[in-house]
């Protein structure tokens, strides 16, 4: 294993992050709530008015604590950076989320792994958002181009009355190596929950995505959304969930795969399922080929077949 | 610019296009006018190469070089577009990428014009995608936008019209004399008699061939009297022939 300075770590880190889409400023200035993380060490750690960070370092990642207090609106977006620079390695970030009532946040975080040959990084996170809170939450990833990772995100969300929580995960850039995607939302009433996963999978990367939406209060609304393009020998399956279990309740499962090649696997299964009368939920799933129509209407524009592939995979997943 | 000679296609033993023939001159808006079924997206599709048509006979010569082979990226970078009858929708790519992106080959920055000349407004239209969330006469002025913004030698307009409300139409037809004065030649495929007689010429199309070729009030004429109370589209049994 090589070993970093704390110095070099941070800068080895902030560049990769900048590699990867992220703006380099945020981990570097004052004015924004931020979190920078390698392996097993807090590199960065800045706190804002209204937010509290919180964090203990274990044998194998990094123990967080974020919290946001009541009625607190977090003018600029709060910054985390995950990584794992060496070939190998292990992160686990155990999560605690409380978005006390009436507050707002958004949450952009990076997680970087670029010369991963055989690392895991692990997420477990307990997020609350409590009554008129809301929770945006970003969170892109750079694999680099071996994939050799495995990354196992699990969440389990708590909506209260009238919150907000939006998460994406995008995976576009580089391999996705091993996802194995788990959240799984309740909403209060009048709640709103939106989970979106886009990814890229290439090569023999294999993709499980579980989205999973309880529609617990009067009113509450929720979308399990996911975007995946496959190519090369790449598998992925997606499970999209919604129950509307209360008056009123509305949600949608959304989910489109689409295989370029001949060798990649999709398979879609969505469930809906409706406890009370007055909720309804659907669905739609497409599996398939990229549209012909699509790459013809951009190469009629001038573009190579290859390039106008990328232009709709990038649209896509965008 | 193009000559289309005794071209045929067939399918499910049915001839679709049926020993068409076709001269568009450079700098022209050709009007091509036909009823509904007669074969003219099909001739579209056949010219920009799309739609996996492959015709059985015959040839398309643009600027002197034989373009039946070619794919639809060589034809467009020969000068040659098309706007779609339907255009397709595509998720996550912005109004603004789409004619960046048809501007490509000229450098264009300012792709803003484009969208004022078919009268939708930028600011309102420049981030949206190119998506469901746009109607069908919206998207059908973008990729007119699009085209502008390309530039092509040749455009080809299947159907521009249609989807589009009859308020809009003045500035649709203005996008299409300002693409002809930009110096693209134009050939403008609609079943609209309206439409076509912003045309230099105009061919009548039935049953997968050209009847008539001429000036656009003789054809607009000669279409109303032949061709509109015509009950047997696409089996004209002989050219004039009123049924």
């Amino acid at each position: 294993m090589i070993n970093y300075s704390i110095e070099k770590e941070y800068e080895g880190v902030v560049d990769a992050y900048q590699k990867a889409g992220g703006d380099r400023s945020a981990l570097l200035g004052e004015g924004t709530a931020r979190l920078v993380v390698h392996e097993n060490k807090v590199l960065g750690q800045n706190g804002v008015a209204g937010i509290k960070i919180e964090t203990r370092e274990t044998e194998t990642g990094v123990n967080v604590n974020l919290l946001i207090e009541k009625g607190a609106k977090i003018p600029h977006p709060v910054h985390l950076c995950f990584g794992v620079l060496p070939q190998e390695g292990l992160q686990e970030i155990i999560m605690k989320v409380n978005a006390r009532d009436n507050s707002e946040v958004s949450v952009v975080a990076h997680c970087i792994f670029p010369n991963a040959v055989k690392v895991i990084h692990k997420m477990d996170a307990d997020i609350e958002i409590g009554e008129n809170a809301r929770f945006d939450y970003k969170e892109t990833h750079y694999h680099g181009e071996y994939g050799g990772i495995e990354v196992i995100p699990r969440a389990k969300v708590k909506v209260g009355k009238r919150g907000v929580y939006q998460s994406s995960l995008t995976i576009s850039q580089g391999r996705v190596g091993k996802l194995d995607y788990d959240f799984e939302v309740f909403c209060q009433e009048e709640a709103v929950a939106e989970l979106v996963v886009k990814a890229y999978g290439k090569g023999v990367d294999d993709i499980k995505v579980w989205e999973k939406i309880h529609l617990d209060g009067a009113g509450a609304r929720g979308l399990a959304k996911s975007r995946l393009v496959l190519g090369d020998k790449a598998k992925a399956e997606v499970k999209g969930e919604t129950y509307g279990n209360a008056p009123y309740a509305r949600g949608h499962v959304d989910c489109i795969e689409l295989v370029n090649g001949t060798e990649a696997v999709a398979i879609a299964i969505p469930t809906v399922s409706v406890t009370n009368d007055k909720a309804k939920v659907t669905h739609e799933a497409a599996i398939g080929s990229i549209d012909k129509k699509q790459v013809e209407t951009l190469m009629a524009r001038g573009l190579d077949e290859s390039e106008a592939v990328d232009v709709i995979v990038k649209g896509i997943l965008k | 610019m193009l000559e289309i000679q005794n071209l045929l296609l067939s399918l499910n033993g049915k001839p679709i296009i049926n020993d068409l023939s076709l001269h568009v001159n450079e700098s022209e808006i050709h009007g091509v006018l036909g009823k509904n079924g007669t074969g003219k997206t099909t001739l579209a599709y056949l010219i920009m190469g799309v739609g996996n048509y492959i015709p059985s006979a015959g040839k398309m010569i643009y600027e002197g070089e034989d373009i039946t082979g070619l794919s639809v990226s060589q034809r467009a970078k020969k000068g040659i577009s098309l706007a779609w009858q339907e255009p397709a929708r595509i998720e996550g790519l912005s109004v603004r990428d789409y004619l960046v992106l048809s501007s490509k080959s000229r450098g264009v920055n300012h792709v803003e014009d484009y969208l004022s000349v078919v009268g939708l407004e930028p600011a309102q239209y420049l981030d949206r995608d190119i998506d469901n969330t746009l109607s069908g006469g919206e998207r059908k002025r973008i990729e007119m936008a699009s085209i502008l913004a390309m530039r092509p030698k040749l455009a080809i307009l299947d159907e521009p019209d249609s989807g589009i409300d009859i308020l809009a139409l003045p500035s649709l037809l203005n996008a299409i004399e300002e693409m002809n004065q930009q110096g693209s030649s134009v050939l403008l495929i609609t079943h609209n008699e309206k439409v076509v007689e912003i045309a230099h010429r105009v061919s009548v199309m039935c049953a997968g061939r050209i009847l008539k070729t001429g000036e656009p009030g003789q054809m607009n004429l000669w279409f109303k009297e032949n061709c509109q109370p015509c009950a047997h589209v696409n089996e004209p049994e002989k050219e004039g022939n009123k049924r």
